[in-house]
């Protein structure tokens, strides 16, 4: 084989396999779609460490501030159980409180929560309860915080724009949900969703959450160095209460290597450093 | 050591303390000195101001009308090392109740991790373990009534201790230690603040008749020994608990008629995790009185067996309720009736139903509360509605009752009934 004719082959070798990863890609299927989704919005690393800053702004213009920093693990590479460590900074009436999940993706496990509150020195245990409340009074709900499992919906693919996978979501069994369905944008790149809609009946728009910034951050991988896409501002809006949240990362590190032991009662009562600073 | 005395070794410590923390925050500034102060973080500090007032809404033959009148003012520090943490958080207040400037050290410890199974805090502290809501069995760190009954901000219903606690931490177990070497007894009801039912004089008494007590005080010989080893299986969480030391409110009295506090030792267990939509917690205790362990002596409180089985779940959208049942069982029941002389003989048990309902509005910046205590047994209630309302991030006002009825002054929440109060409060953090 000449020179020339190599050449020609790699080419052609490549050519197919950028038309083959493109025609792949085009055949995701909305659940396919939804599980990369789901891994890049909550799933990234082994674990995971940011700072959270929260601005409040009600209809009349009044704002309110919440502080936090979070702490996250995985268990197993399966996109499945989680750990969460929140670390209150903002407001005084707060501070210092600790607020801790052990989510468990199985639908018919409630997640385990704790919240310690140190003037009282109290740790307490919290009902699941309902994970479409209000997170820290903001216009994010819990399940905005720690995902919806996707197996919660049906999927469905109803447009492909030249940046979005756009994926219409019904809930399989929607009692007690203040929404009908959801539509997601969902960058067909990064697989970061990039807005989503949620609509009560009638197709009322009543809830919107859009990233306005993304950010790659640098990690070890298994001793390569690799690149996460991250959300570093998101809002929340609430159309009917005319409410809105703005949600900034920072300082966001992933692979740290953090102990499960951080997940425990020890540190709930006193928190480790990774968490306070 | 008098009181006196006590008062003004806090206020010292407390300034000293105050005075430390300052200075590392003015050498961590200057970033050419390079003492030992530079290897302290920033220090942080925050604290409240607050007022709060409230008053009784019947006549009291004892007491003030104000049940409550203060302006109080927190602050609380806080820096590190590599190797160490520090805190003092202390409140200064203008009492319209006792007419005079009070001072209190809520906090002031330094936390050491020595090593990975390791945990050492020593100092004066707020410490809480147990199940119950706000229900103590096996917590026997000293509680402060008082201020809960008149309606102070909840972080007081736990008064300090001053202890050593050392836990140690394995994958199967883990265990605390408290050590406290002078004895901390609850801020019982002494009628200062509240009227109460006088036993010995068989009648209600409150300022006319502050409780004379004498409180074991001997450093390292009357001290206290708390332990806890627990466990959790799949997040249930598992524990026991042993407690050597004494009643934390006066259980007896010197036949010259002394408040005391005799020798206790407590003996319990609970269990906590998920049951159904919501979570389940059962404790027990033995309270085991080692001064009178027959049940003969009429002057000192007989043994008793403690139960709490206690249920909480979300029943809407951030509305949550807590239900629990508590028992006291007082233990040879027939000699503490042939003990006994007076009229006022208790029953057996006493069973109390309690019921915490929280509802959170407007974006949860409106919280509204209501703990109810129930006897059947006492046939006595408290009711504690209670609202808070966030002004602000920094503002919160809030406003609430201590309601107190029951058929028998005698009772445990029916001798309260002529402290009913509301009160009023806002404040101001930063």
């Amino acid at each position: 084989m000449n020179s020339k004719k190599a050449i020609v082959t790699i080419f052609c070798g490549l050519f197919a396999g950028i038309i083959c990863t493109n025609s792949w890609a085009e055949q995701l299927s909305a659940d396919q779609i939804i599980q990369k989704t789901n891994h890049t919005a909550l799933y990234q690393g082994i674990d995971s460490k940011g700072k959270v800053k929260m601005v409040i702004t009600d209809k009349q213009g009044r704002i309110r501030e919440r502080e936090f920093n979070m702490l996250r693990k995985d268990e197993g590479d399966e996109d499945r159980d989680q750990k969460y460590y929140v670390y209150f900074q903002k407001p005084a009436d707060v501070r210092k409180m600790v607020f801790m999940v052990h989510k468990h993706a199985a639908m018919e496990r409630d997640d385990d929560r704790w919240l310690y509150m140190p003037s009282l020195d109290l740790v307490k245990r919290i009902a699941a309860g309902d994970k479409r409340t209000s997170f820290v009074g903001s216009d994010f709900l819990y399940e905005d915080i720690s995902g919806r499992s996707p197996a919660e919906d049906t999927h469905e693919l109803i447009e492909t724009t030249e940046r979005f996978y756009v994926i219409k979501n019904v809930p399989r069994n929607s009692a007690g949900l203040e929404f009908e369905y959801y539509i997601a944008h969902i960058d067909k790149i990064t697989f970061m969703p990039i807005i989503i809609e949620f609509f009560k009946s009638g197709d009322k728009l009543s809830r919107v959450i859009e990233t306005l910034n993304q950010q790659d951050i640098q990690a070890q991988e298994n001793g390569t160095l690799v690149v996460y896409p991250t959300v570093t501002l998101s809002v929340a809006r609430d159309i009917e209460t005319g409410s809105s949240t703005e949600m900034r990362f920072s300082d966001i590190h992933y692979n740290l290597g953090l102990d499960d032991k951080l997940f425990t009662e020890r540190y709930l009562r006193r928190p480790p450093r990774h968490a306070m600073r | 050591m008098t009181k006196k005395r006590l008062f003004i070794l806090q206020i010292f410590m407390s300034v000293l303390c105050c005075s430390l923390l300052f200075v590392i925050q003015a050498h961590g500034t200057d970033e050419s000195d390079g003492t030992l102060l530079d290897l302290f973080g920033p220090v942080e500090v925050n604290g409240f101001l607050e007022f709060r007032a409230g008053c009784r809404t019947q006549d009291d033959p004892y007491e003030k009308d104000i049940s409550l009148a203060e302006a109080r003012l927190q602050m609380e520090l806080f820096t590190y090392t590599d190797w160490v943490e520090l805190k003092y958080k202390g409140d200064v207040w203008a009492d319209g109740v006792t007419e005079q400037g009070e001072y209190d050290t809520r906090e002031a410890w330094f936390f050491l991790r020595p090593t990975e199974v390791v945990d050492i805090k020593v100092g004066r502290q707020v410490l809480t373990w147990g199940t119950g809501d706000l229900v103590f069995l096996n917590d026997m760190f000293p509680k402060d009534w008082q201020s809960y009954f008149i309606g102070r901000d909840k972080q007081y219903l736990k008064a300090p201790s001053d202890s050593a606690k050392i836990s140690y931490f394995t994958d199967l177990l883990s265990l605390d230690v408290v050590y406290t070497p002078q004895f901390d007894h609850d801020r019982f009801i002494t009628g200062e603040y509240i009227s109460y039912w006088n036993k010995s004089g068989a009648e209600l008494a409150g300022q006319n008749e502050i409780i004379l007590y004498d409180a074991p005080d001997r450093w390292f010989q009357d001290d206290e020994l708390a332990l806890r080893l627990y466990r959790d299986i799949n997040n249930y969480e598992l524990a026991l608990y042993t407690y050597l030391g004494f009643w934390k409110r006066p259980a007896g009295q010197t036949a010259s008629g002394i408040a005391i506090f005799p020798k206790l030792n407590v003996y319990g267990a609970s269990a906590r995790g998920n049951i159904g939509p919501g979570i389940g917690n059962i404790e027990l205790a033995y309270y085991q009185s080692v001064e009178d362990k027959d049940g003969v002596d009429p002057l000192i409180d007989n043994s008793e067996m403690r139960y709490l089985v206690g249920y909480t779940q979300d029943l809407a959208k951030d509305f949550n309720a807590s239900l629990q049942y508590y028992i006291e069982q007082l233990l040879d029941y027939s000699e503490y009736k042939a003990s006994s002389t007076g009229e006022s003989i208790r029953d057996r048990n006493r069973h109390v139903i309690t019921l915490q309902l929280t509802k959170l509005l407007l974006n949860q910046n409106l919280e509204l509360a209501l703990s109810t205590y129930y006897s059947p047994s006492d046939q006595d209630t408290y009711l504690r509605p209670h609202m808070l309302y966030k002004y602000s991030d920094k503002t919160t006002l809030e406003t609430g009752a201590n309601i107190f009825f029951g058929e028998n002054p005698q009772t445990f929440f029916a001798q309260f009934e002529n402290n009913t109060n509301i009160y009023l409060a806002v404040r101001y953090s930063f």
